[in-house]
């Protein structure tokens, strides 16, 4: 299923070449077309979980290394995300590419590329493969953050690839190794999922490679302390860039957790977990009280993102079902959620010509649309109940409170960070008497509502109505854990041991 | 203790879901309609309140006429969050408790839609208004509804994001942005105990319902439903403007007046009340928690009252007067099963008279240009006679005049505090004696007195509009001590919260009542002397005791959170902030720059020579072939 997708990128490269307006236009239907296929597919697919739409080609032999694709419920969710954010992005980015290096061919070439080759990483179920694909999106996004953003871009885009490439050299160390190991096994060479993760490991191997896979994902995802690079990316990029970035690419590395690092090496993730909870919870503060101090609207967004991805991470080593679907809810949810914030909050800085908080005020008196759009958004990433990230964030909350109170405490003092570095940037930004500069600001029209409208409505369905995607998560995050080998502790005083009768349901 | 044990609705009961879906399509179709509404959009929101309050008077109808046994209904909506064992159902209950916050929501809420009608004609964005009225009151009949702490959690929130673009709904005013952000940051403070106390209940029972927690909730330890207790009690605290997290509420009144009477005084305050109520099934078992609840019910009850004699803007002095009035009900919950019933009594009626004289004060600050000075009135009850009359029942109920509808609920939760125990009596006697001198005071200083106005300034009765909800919350404010006859209210939520036990109290009654009489009468003369039989200075004095000092300045609850919290974490904030650009990001730097150095001598090795190349090259396929034989020999 994923070789369309492939596909539409190729096509789109070739009338890349033609120019202006007509690539703006390819490029966005190309993008429809592909996230008509992917929610074909999440229509097809069958909630009894398991990887569904799999193709398996054998590629290069002597490694065993396959062309294998595949989704289960986690990768399918994310792999929506992409298709559901790509055409937002174009839209919203209509004319960010006109000003770029490389003129705005590529700047969308480059986009439908990235979309292709995350969707393949999500899809991806042979290690080899997703290790290549890991590595391809770097090109992409190089370019994106390189060639159309900010004055220190090309700064932030050589940080970004040193922090990468030095991630993506430890995960290579490990995809060797997980080589040399199932070179050793009976099964011969090989890199499937399927195989790989029936396979006996020692002890110590199965810890190191562990160790290679999860510091590349931590520092994709990004985690305290290898966090640096994003705030400067995410500043010096178009904000359809950080969208791209922040939103889809840096969910490969929560991704990349949940499905290689619990899934090859349960053993080492459960050695691993009272680390990796540490950071996660260090992150989700740590990156909230930073945010709270930043003066430059997408350097806080992206240190809230720090904060999120703390949570995420949270979820995900807490193993068990509330915390992974939660976390797997919120990588979805928060994709939306910052892709509002970082596309609104740009679509302010072109009017106001300055990132800085302390530029604006009083912006809801000339432009209250936008000022509406920012708050449902900013609203959303501070996880109020009734929008989307929510439940996701609720969720990782009873998660980890499972498995151990007081890491619950402590992470849940992030709720009311999250409200202060909003509410204290929504204030500043748009309420009070308007400053001179922002007199006379257009508010949103036509294309940007349009680009921002699917984001909000998604926020708020899903914020009532998470069943859709609960549904095609929750089989895959039982399967998860049923191959890390832990099942969810029982209540002290469950419901169904009380006086009386079974619990009837409603 | 009762168990909550719901029946499926039918009848009438299950039109529940379109009590809430009313407003909540108003403030949608208000919302996303833009300027196309502006015509009618007040009157649209008007009617969907009325709507609401149409279907929970059928309603209630129809409960009275079931058993008592019998009144209680769930209607199950549908699934909302479900991942392994935690399950979430969106349904809906509805019993006695219920019933009555149905009532006062809508009812009131209803009459101060249309009072806004008038109070907002002149506002370019009296749609948006509406839509954010619509709005909260849809989260709040959702909180009161909800038969589930997570769904309740949503109303909570709803409410509290409904009082966040309230309270800033003047946004170009600075304060009001700052006071409106200040009271969610606070609210969120108190969320925390709210949150952990629904995780602590689903890693101890496996559910968040009512219904199952109900049941079981006995059997759990000492030590967890302490904690449950106290974390409820953060969340109510937070929500109800409580001691500790007290000192959004003043600040709050920054927001248009109908909203204070809306939200910041007959019901959205009151959720942290309704909670610990609700919840009697954690408390009654929790002793602990329950006297955490006097003391803070009582603490603030005294906090608010002294705040209130010392103001001079009538916003602030009813704000205060707020925060006391819910001190009692909660006192009053905190006594568990003897004062249950009380607390909700209180707050009903509370809400009538609140309601009524918030609304009236909007009714003088609409005569007199908005100023909100006391020190600039004096002398209206002839300007604004219907405003002045309706006041003045709101004022005689909330002193406790005998008769009036404050006299029976306040004294019932005096009686009750002296049966628990004594400190927790006096301190609500007491508070009956400051709410006279304070409500005189600010009666003598509006309405009597010389004419003290501005220049320019010309009272004038409100409109017609403005005026008749008045008039009917008046009627409220005299006749709400109906419910109490023949003890009607604590027979209505015995099912919910359970009956104590009839046994002779320690001092008859009508002795209690004289007392609380007397000390009111006390209160009234010494604001009649202090402050009626004198000139009443246009400015307020600048040399005065140290007490007035502290109750100016809110008991110093700013001067606290800032010395303790604000100032601290600016600073740690910052230091944090230069640790990252510094001290992280400096590392990882460092690290790369370490990287550059070797890079810099590996470089030599490119030296451009083909042989050496190849020597490399030779070097690395003897370490591949060298590996590769390892594997397949090991």
């Amino acid at each position: 299923m994923a070789v369309p997708l492939v596909g539409s990128v190729v096509v789109a490269l070739l009338p890349a070449r033609l120019g202006g307006a007509l690539t703006k236009q390819v490029a966005f239907g190309v993008s429809l077309l592909t996230l008509g296929i992917a929610a074909a597919v999440g229509a097809g697919y069958d909630v009894g979980g398991g990887f569904q739409y799999t193709e398996e080609h054998e590629w290069i032999a002597a490694f065993g290394a396959h062309y294998a694709l595949g989704v289960d419920g986690i990768g399918l969710t994310l792999v929506l995300l992409t298709a559901i954010l790509t055409p937002v992005v174009i839209l919203a980015s209509w004319d960010d590419g006109d000003a770029g290096r490389w003129g705005v061919n590529a700047f969308f070439a480059w986009m439908l590329a990235l979309e292709g080759l995350a969707i393949g990483v999500f899809a991806a179920t042979d290690v080899f493969l997703f290790y290549v694909l890991f590595e391809a999106t770097l090109i992409p996004i190089y370019f994106l953050i390189g060639g159309f953003g900010g004055a220190r871009r090309s700064y932030a885009a050589v940080k970004f690839l040193l922090y990468s490439l030095l991630g993506g050299l430890l995960m290579l160390a490990s995809v060797i190794g997980l080589y040399v190991v199932s070179a050793d096994s009976e099964t011969g060479p090989t890199y499937l999922l399927s195989e790989l993760s029936r396979m006996e490991m020692d002890q110590n191997v199965g810890r190191w490679l562990f160790l290679g896979f999860f510091i590349a994902f931590a520092i994709k995802a990004p985690m305290f302390p290898v966090h640096t690079w994003l705030p400067d990316a995410a500043s010096e990029g178009t904000p359809g860039t950080s969208v791209l970035l922040v939103s889809i690419l840096d969910k490969i590395g929560t991704f990349g957790m949940i499905r290689f690092c619990l899934g090859l090496f349960p053993e080492a993730s459960q050695w691993a977990t009272p680390v990796v909870v540490a950071l996660a919870v260090v992150s989700v503060l740590y990156g909230a009280l930073v945010a709270v101090g930043q003066d430059s609207i997408p350097r806080l967004i992206a240190y809230t993102s720090v904060s999120h991805f703390g949570f995420i991470v949270l979820g995900i080593f807490v193993m068990n079902t509330q915390g992974q679907t939660g976390s797997t809810l919120y990588m979805f949810n928060h994709g939306l959620s910052t892709a509002a914030l970082f596309l609104v909050t740009g679509f302010l800085i072109r009017r106001r010509r300055s990132q800085l908080i302390s530029d604006m005020g009083g912006v809801e008196k000339v432009a209250p649309v936008l000022a509406g759009v920012f708050l449902v958004a900013g609203l959303a990433s501070l996880s109020l109940p009734g929008l989307s990230p929510f439940i996701s964030e609720f969720l990782v909350l009873v998660g980890t409170f499972v498995y151990s109170w007081w890491v619950a405490v402590i992470a849940t003092l992030g709720i009311v960070l999250a409200a202060l570095y909003i509410l204290v940037m929504y204030q500043r930004t748009m309420t009070g008497v308007p400053v001179p500069a922002v007199v006379g600001m257009k508010d949103l029209t036509r294309r940007e509502i349009s680009a921002l409208a699917p984001l909000l409505v998604l926020i708020v369905a899903l914020g009532f109505f998470p069943q859709p995607l609960t549904a095609i998560i929750n089989p895959a995050v039982e399967d998860t854990l049923q191959q890390v080998g832990v099942s969810d502790p029982a209540p002290d005083v469950p419901v169904t041991a009380g006086p009386g009768e079974e619990e009837e349901s409603h | 203790m009762p168990v909550v044990d719901p029946a499926a609705a039918d009848g009438v009961f299950s039109l529940l879901w379109l009590v809430i879906a009313l407003p909540a399509l108003g403030a949608a179709v208000l919302l996303l309609g833009g300027r196309r509404t502006d015509a009618w959009g007040h009157l649209l929101g008007v009617a969907t309140v009325a709507g609401s309050f149409v279907l929970s008077l059928v309603a209630f109808v129809g409960l009275l006429g079931r058993g008592a046994d019998d009144r209680a209904f769930t209607q199950h909506l549908y699934t909302w969050i479900e991942a392994g064992g935690f399950r979430v159902e969106a349904s809906l209950l509805y019993d006695p408790l219920s019933a009555l916050f149905l009532l006062l929501i809508t009812g009131v809420g209803a009459l101060i839609h249309l009072y806004s009608v008038g109070y907002m004609a002149h506002d370019p964005r009296r749609r948006r208004f509406f839509a954010y009225l619509n709005l909260f009151v849809a989260a709040m009949l959702v909180l009161v509804l909800a038969d589930d702490y997570v769904v309740l959690f949503l109303g909570w929130e709803g409410v509290g994001l409904a009082s966040y673009l309230l309270i800033g709904f003047w946004q170009h005013k600075p304060s009001a942005a700052v006071a409106a952000k200040k009271a969610f940051v606070v609210n969120r403070v108190g969320d925390l105990g709210m949150a952990l106390g629904i995780m602590l209940m689903f890693a101890t029972f496996g559910s968040t319902a009512f219904a199952e927690v109900s049941r079981v909730a006995t059997e759990a330890t000492d030590g967890v439903l302490t904690a449950l207790g106290l974390l409820l009690l953060l969340a109510a605290c937070g929500k109800s403007a409580q001691v500790p997290l007290q000192s959004w509420l003043l600040d709050a009144m920054e927001g248009p007046t109908p909203v204070s009477a809306l939200i910041h005084a007959a019901t959205m305050v009151t959720a942290g009340v309704y909670l610990v109520v609700r919840s009697n099934f954690i408390y009654e078992n929790a002793p602990v928690a329950q006297t955490a609840v006097v003391v803070v019910g009582a603490v603030t009850l005294l906090w608010g009252a002294v705040i209130g004699c010392a103001k001079d803007d009538i916003k602030k002095a009813l704000a205060g007067s707020t925060m006391s009035q819910i001190g009692y009900m909660m006192l009053a919950a905190g006594l568990g099963v003897a004062g249950y019933a009380f607390a909700i009594f209180h707050l009903l009626t509370h809400g009538f008279f609140k309601a009524n004289m918030f609304l009236g004060a909007g009714s003088v600050m609409h005569g007199m240009d908005d100023d909100v000075d006391m020190r600039h009135y004096g002398a209206l009850q002839k300007a604004m006679p219907v405003t002045f009359l309706t006041f003045a029942m709101g004022y005689l109920a909330i002193i406790g005049f005998p008769g009036f509808s404050g006299f029976w609920s306040k004294d019932k939760i005096i009686e009750a505090g002296f049966e628990d125990n004594l400190v927790a009596g006096l301190a609500a006697l007491l508070g009956a004696g400051i709410t006279a001198f304070y409500m005189t005071r600010l009666m003598l200083m509006t309405f009597f007195g010389e004419k003290r106005w501005e220049k320019g300034v010309h009272p004038h009765e409100s409109p017609k509009v403005m005026t008749v909800p008045l008039i009917v919350l008046a009627a409220l404010s005299v006749l709400g001590g109906v419910m109490l006859l023949g003890d009607w209210i604590v027979g209505f939520l015995a099912p919910v919260v359970g009956e104590a036990e009839h046994h002779t109290p320690a001092v008859p009654p009508i002795v209690m009542t004289l007392v609380v009489v007397a000390v009111v009468a006390v209160g009234v003369a010494t604001a009649w002397l202090l402050v009626g039989r004198r000139e009443v200075p246009r400015t307020a004095p600048q040399r005065v005791s140290v007490f007035t000092r502290a109750a100016r300045a809110d008991l110093y609850g700013d001067a606290i959170n800032e010395a303790l919290f604000m100032r601290p974490g600016d600073r740690f904030v910052g230091d944090l902030v230069t640790f990252d650009n510094a001290g992280v990001d400096g590392a990882v730097n460092g690290t790369a720059a370490a990287f550059g150095g070797m890079s810099g001598r590996m470089r030599r090795w490119q030296n451009g020579f083909v042989r050496s190349y190849a020597l490399s090259v030779l070097v690395g396929a003897l370490v591949v072939l060298v590996a590769m034989l390892a594997v397949n020999l090991a």
